[in-house]
């Protein structure tokens, strides 16, 4: 007698030869798909990506100056900034004025009351530091502020390579004069070159870093390509942009915005929410992107704890 | 229909499109949809535009009666009150913006702005001279007033004035924009000296005249 067993297999689920033939190509495809969405996740969690530069390699995450704080997207942070020698104002005006800027074969100088004064290439400037991230609160003195991811070092490490003399006090900081790159610069909008400078002891706080990077890339020409200056417990115009001196002097530098309105802007620019400008309070600030000025401005921008010592006994009303 | 009401009801449609704009990126910011809709400092964005907006139909509203002369285009006057109108909108839009967005309806935060800060002071007094010729600009009060409503009326010089030094002083640095309105105004308020200047030159020439004759 002949059982007839049912097959354990039914023909509809035995898979094509054809098919099964290419079942490689089938777990690839899936894999990369898989992959490519995961990506795309991540990506979105940072908030926003990048602008598709050349990303920065080795650089190290997790600094412990870093804040909690949302970070703003990378179109925030681009399209929204102040940048004279591009356009006058915040908003995209430097991001549009900025599209031919191209910060190829960039030279620094450091001079001054040095022992190691000297000429670099960036790239050899750059070479002996490790990259870091840092997130760090900023404020613009026109009381708006963003929370942005820059990638740097500590600018300490740049004065200990540089040996300041006994009599170096201060540095002061040029932006490069170029009214082929930077168009206002054939106007005199502002006193060209912009300069900045910082106490010695400014200069060396932990917090202080060179900025070459943002969101892990290479900066953008409107946020200060290819090296900018910031210090996140001072207003954002101390971070001067695109600079091409570093000078270490004596005397204390008269940094550009207090050259046009002396009254306004002074040489410390440090974050005070008691100390108003003379146009506006500084007691709140809008966190972009925001419509009310709802977010209590922190004295030292939060970073109180870290600074407050570096302005022992000064007053800081006169010297705002 | 007449060719004026026709130019009056495009006018007026021209004049709503930017607070148009501005209501629908407002919302697109509230409801999250884009939130750089207005630029990422939309607070700000909103300030500027209602500012200027203000500026440019004062200007507008000036320029009315020398093209009028110019043209001998009578009816054209019939779109003036309508602009001023619009002029003091955008200025009462501007002066919300300052209460809502700049000082969160904080009374104190208020009055200390507008004593301390003379761009602010004379911002606020530029909007109570186009609130006062707003609430005047209706057919029953320039019955009512008589020949004083002219005089009133003039005090849209000073408002015009008050606006571009509004702008002046608040400017950080460049100086670009307001110095723009600065000429429009002058140019617009020279015309005016220029022809009154001329009209009293005549006068005088006839008095003396009948002296001579």
């Amino acid at each position: 007698m002949l059982i007839k067993k049912p097959s354990d297999i039914r023909s509809s689920e035995i898979t094509p030869k054809s098919l099964y033939l290419r079942r490689r190509e089938f777990i690839q495809a899936t894999a990369a798909g898989l992959v490519a969405a995961g990506v795309a996740a991540c990506t979105e969690e940072l908030g926003a990506q990048g602008g598709g530069l050349p990303k920065l390699p080795n650089v190290k995450k997790g600094s412990p100056f870093n804040t909690t704080e949302k970070l703003n997207t990378y179109e925030q942070i681009t399209s929204y900034n102040n940048f004279y020698e591009f356009a006058p104002g915040a908003g995209d005006g430097p991001k549009n004025a900025s599209h031919n800027f191209k910060p190829g074969n960039w030279k620094i100088r450091v001079d001054g009351e040095v022992a190691k004064p000297a000429d670099y290439q960036l790239e050899d400037f750059i070479k002996p530091y490790t990259l870091e991230e840092r997130i760090y609160r900023h404020r613009c003195v026109e009381a708006w502020s963003l929370v942005v991811p820059w990638v740097g070092f500590p600018l300490k490490d740049v004065i200990d390579r540089a040996q300041p003399t006994s009599r170096a006090k201060f540095v002061k900081f040029t932006t490069l004069v170029d009214p082929a790159r930077f168009p206002m610069q054939r106007t005199n909008l502002l006193d060209w070159p912009y300069v900045e400078g910082l106490r010695l002891d400014e200069a060396r706080h932990p917090l202080t870093i060179l900025v070459v990077g943002l969101y892990g890339e290479q900066l953008p020409a409107q946020d200060g390509a290819p090296i900018r200056l910031v210090v996140p417990w001072k207003y954002g115009f101390k971070g001067i942009k695109s600079i091409v001196r570093m000078e270490f002097v004596e005397k204390q530098p008269v940094n550009t915005w207090q050259i046009q309105a002396p009254n306004e802007y002074g040489f410390y620019a440090n974050v005070n929410p008691m100390v108003d400008h003379p146009r506006w309070s500084q007691a709140r600030e809008r966190r972009l992107p925001s419509f009310f000025p709802t977010w209590k401005t922190q004295m030292f921008n939060g970073y109180a704890d870290q600074v407050a010592s570096l302005y022992n006994g000064m007053d800081l009303r006169k010297n705002f | 229909m007449k060719r004026i009401t026709v130019i009056k009801a495009v006018l007026f449609a021209a004049a709503l499109i930017p607070a148009a704009a501005l209501a629908y990126g407002f919302y697109q910011v509230y409801t999250g949809a884009d939130p750089n809709a207005l630029t990422p400092n939309p607070g700000d964005y909103i300030t500027d535009q209602t500012g200027t907006w203000t500026l440019a139909l004062l200007v507008i509203s000036l320029v009315i009666t020398p093209l009028r002369r110019l043209t001998h285009w009578n009816e054209v006057i019939k779109v003036r009150r309508m602009l001023g109108l619009f002029a003091f909108f955008y200025a009462t839009l501007h002066l919300l913006t300052w209460v809502w967005l700049i000082h969160l309806f904080d009374p104190v935060e208020m009055i200390k702005d507008v004593a301390e800060r003379r761009f602010i002071t004379i911002g606020m007094a530029t909007w109570l001279i186009l609130f006062a010729l707003a609430l005047t600009s209706n057919t029953f009060a320039i019955r009512r007033l008589g020949r004083r409503w002219q005089s009133l009326h003039r005090l849209v010089y000073a408002a015009a004035i008050g606006g571009v030094i509004h702008y002046w002083w608040l400017v950080k640095a460049d100086i670009t924009l307001p110095r723009r309105w600065a000429v429009a105004v002058a140019v617009l308020l020279g015309a005016r000296l220029w022809w009154m200047w001329e009209k009293r030159q005549r006068h005088s020439f006839h008095k003396e005249g009948k002296l001579a004759g």
